[in-house]
């Protein structure tokens, strides 16, 4: 059950002022991923204060770098359900987890941070595998 | 605003994803909810069991690591006496 909006606003404002359009409907969605060249990344935010109180922070220092992917977006796990179920067909064999990032390119997933590497981690760690993904693939 | 989180009053793993190595050989991979004296209770589980899988442990693992965790259970407890060792998937 989504929790009540005016507690996830913050959450939403930290990933939105950095630049990353959210996508909050099925439409938003397919408009945003279907039939895209060049590189796009989706964020999967998240409540979960264990994984995505460090995963916004990385992704705040992962978008300080030089090497970025050309469209950013993030949907929001447990509040827009359509919107993020849409978003996750986009990912091919890659398993839902939030939080989570995905790195397309040509609609193809060619890096992603599962949960399980952003949980524990610090941002500076998380941050680090966004750069590497972010130099290798990113123009 | 990261300090917005609302898991307050668990223990270190609670929310992590965790490896249990059970009685019989079987592997479970979940996210930690608790520790009582009857088990431990995950939530999200993906299992390998020698008996019924189709790959080895190993290349189980390669795959989740990769991909995810492919979720076969939404919870599961494991008895305390079936309980072999427990380590974070990601160290």
């Amino acid at each position: 059950m989504p929790y009540p909006e005016m507690m996830i606003k913050p959450m939403r404002d930290e990933v939105s002022r950095l630049g990353v359009q959210e996508l909050r409907t099925v439409a938003e969605v397919d408009s945003a991923l279907g039939d895209i060249t060049g590189t796009a990344m989706v964020f999967v935010n998240s409540v979960c204060g264990c994984a995505a109180g460090g995963a916004r922070p990385a992704l705040t220092k992962a978008l300080a770098n030089s090497r970025l992917p050309a469209r950013k977006y993030s949907v929001f796990a447990g509040q827009d359900l359509e919107a993020t179920a849409r978003a996750r067909s986009y990912f091919g064999e890659y398993q839902p987890s939030s939080p989570s990032v995905a790195l397309l390119k040509d609609g193809e997933v060619v890096a992603f941070v599962h949960r399980h590497e952003i949980e524990g981690r610090s941002p500076d760690q998380i941050a680090a595998n966004l750069v590497n993904a972010f130099d290798t693939h990113c123009a | 605003m990261s300090g917005h989180v609302f898991h307050p009053g668990h223990d270190e793993l609670h929310g992590v994803t965790v490896v249990v190595e059970a009685a019989e050989g079987r592997t479970l991979v979940g996210r930690w909810h608790e520790q009582t004296p009857r088990g431990v209770l995950l939530h999200d589980v993906a299992v390998h069991d020698p008996l019924k899988s189709a790959v080895s442990k190993e290349e189980w693992f390669v795959k989740l690591r990769k991909f995810g965790v492919a979720v076969e259970l939404k919870h599961a407890v494991v008895p305390a006496g079936q309980l072999l060792d427990i380590r974070r998937l990601v160290e």
